[in-house]
C-alpha cells in the first residue's frame, strides 16, 4: 500500500466519518434547540397529490427497510450469519434487500421527477433540496450496485463492514476493514457519511421527530397555565 | 362533576347580510402571509351551495369528525395503526385544488405595457408559482348562487330532501339562499387534536380555545384531514398547520375576536360556558338523536350553587363565573334552546350555535298578484322557502324536531312584538303563539332585546383571563427582566 493511498484511507474512512457524526449530533441538537419551527417533514402533498403516492410511499417503505437492514447487521452480526449458513435463507434475504432497495430508487425516481415537473411543487424545492435528491441518487444507486455487482452482502457485511464501524465507535478506527473492499463499496460507504454530515442542514431532520407520543397518549390534549388540583 | 370553561358563540343567520366584512378582517390580521394566502379562518358561504372547501360537508369524500361503533368513537380519517402506516402519504387530506389557487394580478403590466393599439390588462398570477394562470376557482366562488346547478344543486345538505323539496329551493322567481359564516368551533371533542400524530394541537384549559402549536408540529396534515368543519389549513409554505385561534391575544386584553367586532349586521355573540368535561365521553358516542340534547346537557347552570362549588374547586376564577351568568350564548343555547350545533353528526360537540334562519317568505306569487299563505299560525314553518329537511341536515342531525322548535320560537316572538308595535296581531293570538312555543313574554322580550337591541357589552361577554396568574406559572417575570421577552421572537422561517 502506498502513502498516498494510506492517508486517503484515513481522511476518508477515519476523519470523514468523526467530522460527520460531529456534525450530526452537534448540529441537529443545536438545530432543535434554536430552530425547533423548521423541524418539519415539509410535505408537498397539499399542492400535488397522485405522484406523490406513487414516489413517497415506494420510496419510504424502501429506504426504512434497507437501513433497517444495515442496523441489524451492525447491531446482530454473529445472528445474521448464522442465518446466512442456509444457502435458501441467504438468497431469500439477499432477493428482498434487492427488492426493497429498487423500490426506494423507483421511489426516488418518481418523487424526483414530481419535483422537476410540477411546478407547485418546483416552487417549495430549495437548493438544499436538489443537493440532497443527488445525495439519496447517488447513495442508493451505489447501494443496488453493491447487491447486484457484490452478492452476498449481508454475509460479507456482518463480517468486515460491522467490525470496522465497531471499532469506530470503540474509537480505535481500524481501517484495514475497508480499505481492501472494491471501490464502489468504498464509495457508498464514503457518501453515507457525506449524507450523515449533511443531514442536519435538511430536510431530513424530520425522522427524528417521527411521531411517537401519539401511539400512547390519550385522544384529547388540553395544556394548563394553572391545572385544576386533581386534574 | 368536572366543571371546565369555554369560551362559546353564536351566530344568528337571519341577521347575517354576507358582506364578507369578517371574512377581510380576519384575513388582514391573521393570514394575510406566504402559505396562507388561500386560508379562510373566517368565510361566508353560502347555503344551499358548495362551500370551501368545495362540498367539505360531504364526509364521504373527505372522511373528517367521528364515527360511533359498538359502543366505540373513533376518527374516520385515521387510527394509531392507520398513523404508523400513512404517514408517508395521508390518503384523505385535500389538496389546494379542494380550496383554490390563490392569485394577485399583475398590476405591473399597467404601468410598463408598450404602447399598442389595446389597453393593457392584469392578467391572474398565481401566488404559489408566480405563473399566469386561469382561475378557476375562488373562496366563495358560490356566493349567492342559490339556484345554481354547479354549486347549489350540489349541496351535501340536500341528502334526502324530495324532488318538491329541492325544486322549492330553486324555483324560478322563488329562488332562496342564506348565509352561513363559518370559523373554527373549537368544540369540546375536537377530532383535529385527537388525530395529530405530534401532539401539537391542543384545547387551552382555561378557556377551551383549540391551538395549534407551531413548534410542535410536524406537517403530517392529520389535522387537515381529521376536522369535518375543515378549519385546520396546511401552510404549503413553512410545511405546518395552521387554523383560527379564536384571537386569544385580542381575548386576552379584553376585545372581541375581529370577526366578531367587525360583523356589520351584528349576528355575533361571544361568552363563557361551564360545562361537565366528564360526560364528555358517553356523550360524543350517543346515538345520533340524542345528540343535540345530551350536548346541551353537558352545559351546566352558572347560578347553581353545587355548579358555581365544583367550578371553583376545578381553580375557575369567579370572574369567569360572574362572566358565565352573563353569557349571552348561555341564553341562546340552553335557557331558550334556540341556537343549535353545526352538523352534530360529526360528534365533535363544536361550540359555536347557529340560530337557524327563519328566511321567511310566506307569500306565494299567482297570476301577478301576491297571496299570503302564513294566516296558520306554525303551519308555514314547514312551508317557509328553505326546506325545514334542508335546515335539518345542517343543524339537527337530520332531525327536525330542534330545528322547528327554534324557528317556532322565533316566528312567536315575531308576532308577539307585531302585537305590540304594528297592532295588526291581536294580544291574545300572540300569547297563544307564545304558549305553543314554548315561551313567555318576559323570554320573548329579552329574545327580542338581545336579538334586536343589543349592545357590544351584550354580545360579546368576554372572560378575564387572568394571564397575570398565567405568566407566574410559565416563568419567573424577574429572571426576565431587561431581556427581549417570551414567545415566538424568529420570523416563521421554511425549514432547510
Amino acid at each position: 500500500m502506498n502513502e498516498a493511498t494510506h492517508y486517503l484511507d484515513q481522511l476518508l474512512f477515519v476523519g470523514l466519518p468523526y467530522v460527520a457524526f460531529f456534525t450530526f449530533f452537534l448540529v441537529t441538537i443545536q438545530r432543535y434547540r434554536s430552530q425547533k419551527f423548521t423541524y418539519s417533514s415539509l410535505s408537498s402533498q397539499f399542492l400535488e397529490n397522485q405522484q406523490h403516492f406513487w414516489g413517497l410511499v415506494p420510496f419510504h417503505y424502501g429506504i426504512l427497510t434497507v437501513v433497517g437492514g444495515h442496523i441489524v447487521a451492525f447491531l446482530i452480526p454473529r445472528e445474521l450469519l448464522l442465518w446466512n449458513s442456509q444457502p435458501l435463507r441467504l438468497y431469500v434475504l439477499e432477493v428482498s434487500a434487492l427488492i426493497f432497495g429498487l423500490l426506494s430508487v423507483v421511489g426516488l425516481g418518481a418523487a424526483l421527477v414530481r419535483r422537476l415537473t410540477v411546478s407547485k411543487v418546483k416552487r417549495v424545492t430549495s437548493t438544499v433540496d436538489w443537493i440532497l435528491y443527488v445525495l439519496l441518487l447517488l447513495q442508493l444507486l451505489s447501494g443496488v450496485g453493491v447487491a447486484m455487482f457484490h452478492p452476498w452482502g449481508s454475509s460479507w457485511f456482518a463480517a468486515s463492514a460491522t467490525p470496522y464501524l465497531w471499532s469506530l465507535l470503540k474509537l480505535n478506527p481500524e481501517t484495514g476493514y475497508v480499505s481492501s473492499m472494491p471501490s464502489l463499496v468504498q464509495w457508498h460507504i464514503v457518501n453515507a457519511y457525506v449524507l450523515i454530515g449533511f443531514f442536519p442542514f435538511t430536510r431530513l431532520v424530520h425522522i427524528l421527530v417521527a411521531p411517537n407520543p401519539y401511539l400512547w397518549r390519550r385522544p384529547q390534549v388540553v395544556r394548563w397555565y394553572r391545572p385544576p388540583q386533581g386534574a | 362533576m368536572n366543571v371546565r370553561s369555554q369560551v362559546a358563540m353564536v351566530f344568528h343567520l337571519d341577521k347575517c347580510i354576507g358582506c364578507h366584512t369578517c371574512s377581510i378582517a380576519c384575513k388582514n390580521i391573521w393570514t394575510d402571509r406566504k402559505g396562507a394566502e388561500y386560508m379562510w379562518w373566517n368565510n361566508v358561504e353560502t347555503k344551499p351551495g358548495t362551500g370551501y372547501p368545495t362540498a367539505w360537508e360531504d364526509q364521504e369524500k373527505y372522511n373528517g369528525g367521528w364515527e360511533a361503533q359498538n359502543g366505540d368513537l373513533r376518527l374516520k380519517s385515521t387510527s394509531k395503526t392507520k398513523t404508523v402506516f400513512n404517514i408517508f402519504h395521508h390518503p384523505h387530506v385535500p389538496t389546494m385544488d379542494d380550496y383554490y389557487e390563490p392569485w394577485t394580478y399583475d398590476y405591473q403590466h399597467l404601468f410598463n405595457a408598450p404602447e399598442g393599439a389595446d389597453q393593457p390588462t392584469a392578467r391572474p398570477l398565481s401566488m404559489v408559482t408566480g405563473e399566469l394562470i386561469n382561475i378557476k376557482a375562488g373562496p366563495n366562488w358560490d356566493d349567492d348562487l342559490g339556484g345554481s346547478p354547479v354549486y347549489a344543486e350540489n349541496d351535501p345538505n340536500l341528502k334526502g330532501l324530495d324532488a318538491a323539496q329541492r325544486e322549492q329551493l330553486s324555483a324560478i322567481e322563488r329562488l332562496v339562499f342564506f348565509y352561513f359564516p363559518r370559523i373554527c368551533n373549537h368544540c369540546l371533542n375536537p377530532a383535529c387534536v385527537a388525530s395529530c400524530p405530534s401532539g401539537a394541537l391542543y384545547k387551552r384549559g382555561e378557556d377551551g380555545i383549540v391551538l395549534l402549536d407551531q413548534n410542535r408540529c410536524r406537517g403530517w396534515r392529520s389535522c387537515v384531514a381529521a376536522c369535518p368543519y375543515k378549519k385546520t389549513f396546511f401552510n404549503w409554505f413553512t410545511g405546518k398547520s395552521e387554523k383560527c385561534i379564536l384571537c386569544f391575544p385580542r381575548l386576552e386584553t379584553g376585545q372581541a375576536p375581529a370577526c366578531f367586532h367587525s360583523c356589520v349586521g351584528r349576528i355575533r355573540y361571544l361568552g363563557v360556558l361551564l360545562y361537565d368535561a366528564e360526560r364528555l365521553e358517553r356523550v360524543a358516542k350517543l346515538p345520533l338523536e340524542e345528540l343535540i340534547e345530551a350536548q346541551r346537557s353537558m352545559i351546566l347552570d352558572p347560578f347553581d350553587p353545587e355548579v358555581i362549588a365544583a367550578a371553583r374547586a376545578n381553580g375557575i376564577h369567579d370572574s369567569v363565573i360572574a362572566s358565565a351568568q352573563k353569557s349571552p350564548v348561555y341564553k341562546f343555547v340552553k335557557v331558550w334552546k334556540i341556537a343549535l350545533p353545526p352538523h352534530i353528526e360529526f360528534r365533535t360537540l363544536p361550540m359555536l350555535f347557529y340560530v337557524p334562519p327563519m328566511a321567511p317568505v310566506m307569500a306565494r306569487k299567482e297570476n301577478g298578484s301576491v297571496h299570503n299563505i302564513s294566516e296558520d299560525l306554525f303551519h308555514d314553518i314547514d312551508d317557509a322557502r328553505v326546506p325545514m329537511k334542508f335546515l335539518a341536515n345542517l343543524f339537527g342531525g337530520g332531525h327536525e324536531g330542534k330545528v322547528r322548535y327554534a324557528l317556532r320560537k322565533q316566528k312567536a316572538v315575531r308576532w308577539y312584538r307585531r302585537s305590540l308595535t304594528v297592532g295588526d296581531v291581536d294580544a291574545e293570538t300572540a300569547d297563544r303563539m307564545l304558549h305553543e312555543a314554548d315561551c313567555t313574554r318576559e323570554e320573548a322580550e329579552a329574545i327580542y332585546r338581545l336579538t334586536s337591541l343589543c349592545t357590544f357589552d351584550e354580545r360579546f361577554v368576554i372572560p378575564p383571563m387572568h394571564r397575570e396568574e398565567a405568566i407566574e406559572m410559565m416563568a419567573d417575570p424577574l429572571e426576565h427582566k431587561q431581556n427581549v421577552g417570551f414567545g415566538f421572537l424568529t420570523g416563521p422561517r421554511r425549514g432547510l
